[in-house]
């Protein structure tokens, strides 16, 4: 009697455990090194994962995820790849920031045949000339974001532009991308000055004043962090934002804004997110979870660290399995609400539709917001379909 | 560029150079007594900005708030350097040259995640000096007020310290120090004060020149890996432990590069060219420049070799049998590795194997060789690129195998050309520079090398597609190189080459070319590092720029240090060590970093002469012991 009574009580615990076995899901970033936007990043994936599991997972499974910090370089983040894959026996994989560890991840996720879900990697190629049927985009790409600015940019009817970016490949192909597309628009525009001072090393006295000699009439730059911060202050002690606009990409992202408090130059043209004065259903629910789980406000990070889990979640839903070839057929097309609108995955490269916000920048009691901003949908600044077909080379 | 143009980038260099030569200075003082190559130099730094900012939060914004916050980050920055002399390197200055390197390494981990820990992920952007945040008009533009404080600063500072080491007893005795260590204490100077105040006054400046960088610089966590490698260069090419030299140093980068910005983009014959992008290496360019003509630097002089920097080496002996058993059987249990365990336990021996080839060729010309290399990932980088520009090219997998070291050599035979004309810290800081050139090459020309996204789709040919079969050519190359490494040192090649580390002028009078063994061990060393790179490559699938960065070059360092820089097998060690730790340490922990520094700085007061080294020193007490040694 008692032994028929341990072995049901053993067999109850195997069938038990089958069923609450979770769905592993690898995770990797740049958690050291890019931390001011990846802290924020991770904490919206973990809200996001809690919400699902609360919720009963997906499937009748939970949720796990194993998250890995890839210091920054593509050497690590492959061999952190590979450990996700064949030691934790993940289902797919997500995550990176950098555009040349987003590339090698995506490399390395079609040799492996594992869908990668890159979360915030800018450069367009991972979807375009290196894009593969294993990698699925979230954020707005560089050319998207980019191309967001371009009406304002037109409409202002500035002849003599000058540029200025990181010297890596995002603020490189932002500038050419801004100038091909403002040719395009605007025959005849002049660029006077191209600055590229390395990534995080930018001697902005020298450069605000080539800027200044150049006399340009609109400034188009990439800079972010430190370098932004940097480029501001000597420019507002220079007086070169005086009789210039500019148009910055990212500069309205909480990130890069905040900390420029009291010398957030006034009138920039800036993609970002003004999270305290979106007042859309999807959005204020997130805001509220947000809000109280962590006491603090969200960052763009954490919009993309939300979006990018709950695309894991409802592609693993959609398939109905977690088997690759399934989830690249589920991934295809997937519809999905974000706390910033819906989107949608594009069969064509991969690319979510989501969008940015784009707006000018004010000072506001001593600190940086974004006004008269309007939502840009992704959707409909991405290039025609031939365009990326021929790029994609397939 | 116009006049006024050409006189405010002037100023611009002017103010840029104030700022890079109070943290050279700090780094030159240092080095010039203590000898320490202090990585953590740009870790005081940053933690000056970021305690100024706190302190200036705390004070207030007001005058007094602000410049007594700037004064007092300096000081309590100093306090940590005393500290940090006291407890730490004071333990290890007998220890095999270099080692304080590693000791410093490890600091830097460790202040950066405390910094993060403290300040979190944000930055921050501090206040404009009161009284000092407006601009003034110069020649019809407006120039910071700041800026104009920083001019003068510089060269106050300057005038300080020269008055200091002239005018003072103190500075006569750093002096003294700084000539002949040993004669100095000989006579009675208490060396440990000496170089506690030394490295104090050193700290107060890196700390202090954080500090004035308030309203220039937001607070980040950037910032102690982007100044230092600027202020060694500054030092170098000044010449090391003149402080004049650091001076002139610096204003000669700073208005080198404020220029580079200032002109912009030039047409020349029709083709485009971008002296702002230029700004990525400038510095090195200027470095290697002045090396190759003034291999001292600016106002240096040779160095005087330091007579007790650590006991001699021993000579090389041949291994023991059972020493060559143990190799054997190590061999052979990895050649068994696949049998037991597949997947992660190949991919991560594979890294070690190839890092413990990597770290073998950087041991053979900095322990046997004895030059010190800084920059030795410019020929992984070489050997990795060159393999998969070639099986880009269209070329098969096993061809660029082959064609990655051999670039790798080519680098090394044109960059080892110059560098085997200097030694000591001026040969490291060469490398360097010629690391760094090549490094902007690849990371600037998106036609071939893809730019800073670097290559992918590099992958191995069929046949050695699956992880076991790379793992068994990874284990038969990395294995060769590393065998073909010692054995060369057993030649006598290897034999003239340590002749001509100990004692350059008795191994030119028994007839070695020095140079030239030392151009060939740079070769081989670069041929290997080749091979290296190229393994990583196609294990990887793709490289990128970082594969040839200064980070790169510091973990080899760090294993060969770690393993025991006087010990044969200690760089396979310490690979092994640290890529394990690494991966281990970084999987568990999310202050992985910090971990890891404690761990090494555990290590370093542990075993000041590497793992291996101590292993070697233990079972060789062990024999003596039991054969009786006379009492």
């Amino acid at each position: 009697m008692k032994r028929w009574h341990m072995l049901f009580v053993a067999a109850f615990l195997v069938a038990g455990t089958a069923q609450a076995q979770p769905i592993k899901v690898g995770e990797l970033n740049s958690y050291k090194v890019f931390t001011a936007f990846l802290d924020p990043y991770k904490k919206g994936w973990e809200l996001a994962l809690e919400e699902i599991n609360k919720s009963g997972g997906v499937l009748g499974r939970k949720i796990e995820v194993i998250s890995r910090d890839d210091n920054g370089n593509t050497g690590d983040a492959v061999r952190v790849a590979e450990e996700l894959i064949s030691r934790e026996n993940v289902s797919l994989l997500m995550g990176t920031f950098p555009s040349n560890v987003g590339l090698a991840v995506s490399n390395l996720a079609a040799q492996r045949k594992m869908v990668f879900v890159a979360a915030e990697p800018l450069t367009d190629k991972i979807v375009w000339e290196n894009g593969n049927r294993y990698t699925f985009r979230l954020r707005p790409s560089t050319y998207m974001q980019t191309a967001m600015l371009i009406p304002d940019a037109v409409k202002l009817k500035k002849a003599k532009w000058a540029t200025v970016h990181p010297n890596y490949e995002y603020g490189q192909s932002a500038t050419k991308w801004f100038k091909s597309l403002m040719q395009q628009k605007q025959p005849g525009v002049q660029f006077v000055s191209e600055q590229a001072p390395p990534l995080g090393k930018i001697d902005a006295g020298a450069v605000v004043q080539a800027l200044v000699d150049a006399k340009p009439d609109a400034i188009f730059s990439s800079l972010f962090g430190p370098d932004l911060q940097k480029f501001v202050r000597e420019g507002n002690t220079r007086g070169l934002f005086k009789n210039t606009v500019v148009f910055n990409l990212l500069a309205g992202e909480p990130e890069y804004l905040d900390p420029l408090k009291d010398e957030t130059p006034e009138g920039w043209y800036v993609t970002g997110y003004p999270w305290n004065e979106i007042k859309t259903p999807a959005h204020q629910k997130f805001l509220a979870a947000y809000q109280a789980k962590y006491k603090d406000y969200p960052r763009l990070g954490s919009i993309v660290g939300y979006s990018t889990m709950y695309t894991v979640a409802n592609a693993i839903k959609k398939a109905g399995s977690v088997d690759t070839e399934k989830l690249i057929a589920a991934l295809k097309g997937l519809e999905m609400e974000t706390p910033i609108g819906p989107i949608v995955y594009r069969p064509i490269d991969g690319q979510s539709t989501m969008g940015a916000y784009v707006g000018k920048l004010a000072k506001k009691d001593g600190k940086g917001v974004m006004v008269n901003w309007h939502f840009s949908d992704g959707a409909l600044f991405l290039p025609p379909f031939e365009e990326v077909r021929a790029m994609r080379k397939e | 560029m116009t006049a006024a143009a050409i006189l405010i980038q002037f100023l611009n260099g002017l103010a840029s150079a104030s700022s890079l030569f109070l943290v050279a200075a700090g780094l030159s003082l240092i080095f010039g007594v203590t000898r320490i190559v202090n990585f953590a130099h740009g870790s005081l730094y940053m933690l000056g900005t970021y305690i100024a900012y706190s302190l200036i939060e705390h004070f207030g914004r007001g005058p007094l708030g602000f410049w007594g916050a700037v004064l007092l980050a300096g000081l309590i920055v100093a306090a940590f350097g005393a500290l940090v002399e006291i407890f730490l390197l004071r333990r290890i200055y007998a220890a095999p040259e270099l080692l304080q390197l590693l000791a410093t390494f490890a600091l830097v981990l460790i202040v950066k995640d405390f910094a993060l820990w403290v300040w979190g992920p944000e930055d921050l952007l501090g206040p404009r000096a009161p009284g000092l945040g407006g601009a003034v008009e110069i020649a019809g533009r407006q120039f910071p007020e700041y800026d104009l404080f920083l001019i003068v600063l510089g060269p106050l500072v300057l005038a300080i310290l020269w008055a200091i080491l002239t005018r003072t007893r103190w500075g006569t005795l750093v002096r003294a120090a700084t000539e002949d260590r040993e004669m100095a204490g000989a006579l009675g100077v208490n060396q440990k004060w000496l170089f506690t105040g030394v490295f104090a006054l050193g700290s107060l400046l890196a700390g202090l020149g954080g500090s004035v960088q308030i309203p220039r610089e937001p607070a980040n966590l950037f910032m102690d890996l982007s100044v230092i490698s600027d202020a060694f260069v500054v030092v170098v090419v000044g010449g090391l432990g003149s402080i004049g030299g650091a001076f002139l140093a610096a204003l000669l980068i700073a208005e080198i590069k404020a220029f580079c910005i200032g002109i912009g983009d030039v047409t020349w014959f029709g083709h485009v060219l971008s002296f702002s992008k230029l700004t990525l290496v400038v510095e090195f360019i200027v470095m290697a420049v002045v090396l190759v003509i003034r291999p001292w630097g600016l106002l240096g002089r040779q160095q005087s070799v330091p007579r007790s920097s650590g006991a001699a080496e021993a000579p090389l002996a041949l291994p023991s049998r059972t020493a060559v058993q143990a190799l054997v059987a190590l061999l052979a249990a990895l050649a068994l590795v696949p049998v037991f365990f597949s997947g992660y336990a190949l991919v991560l021996l594979i890294d070690i194997m190839v890092f413990a080839l990597f770290s073998v060729s950087l041991y053979f010309i900095m322990g046997p060789g004895g030059m010190h290399s800084f920059g030795h990932a410019a020929y992984f980088g070489l050997g990795a690129y060159g393999a998969g520009l070639i099986v880009k090219s269209g070329a098969a997998m096993e061809v660029g195998l082959l064609a990655g070291p051999l670039l790798a050599g080519i680098g090394a035979l044109v960059f080892g050309w110059f560098c085997v004309r200097l030694s000591g810290v001026y040969l490291a800081m060469l490398t360097l520079a010629f690391a760094q050139i090549a490094w902007s090459v690849v990371f600037q020309w998106d036609a071939v090398t893809g730019g800073s996204n670097g290559l992918i789709g590099i992958w191995p040919a069929p046949w050695l597609a699956s992880k076991t079969a790379y793992y068994y050519l990874a284990l038969a190359g990395c294995a060769t190189g590393i065998f073909v490494l010692w054995r060369i040192l057993y030649a006598p090649f290897g034999y003239a080459l340590r002749a001509g580390r100990d004692s350059p002028l008795r191994a030119d009078a028994i007839g070695i070319d020095v140079r030239s063994r030392q151009w060939g061990a740079f070769v081989i060393a670069g041929l290997a590092a080749g091979l290296a790179g190229s393994l990583s490559a196609f294990s990887k699938g793709s490289i990128s720029p970082e594969s040839m960065a200064v980070p790169r070059s510091v973990d080899g360092l760090v294993m060969v240090l770690l393993g025991g820089i006087q010990n044969l097998t200690g760089p396979v060690w310490g690979a092994a060590l640290f890529t394990w730790l690494q991966d281990a340490v970084a999987r568990e922990i999310d202050y992985w970093r910090a971990v890891l520094g404690a761990v090494i700085l555990a290590l370093v007061l542990a075993f000041p002469q590497g793992i291996a080294g101590y292993i070697g020193q233990f079972i060789e007490s062990r024999r003596v012991k039991s054969a009786g040694a006379p009492a």
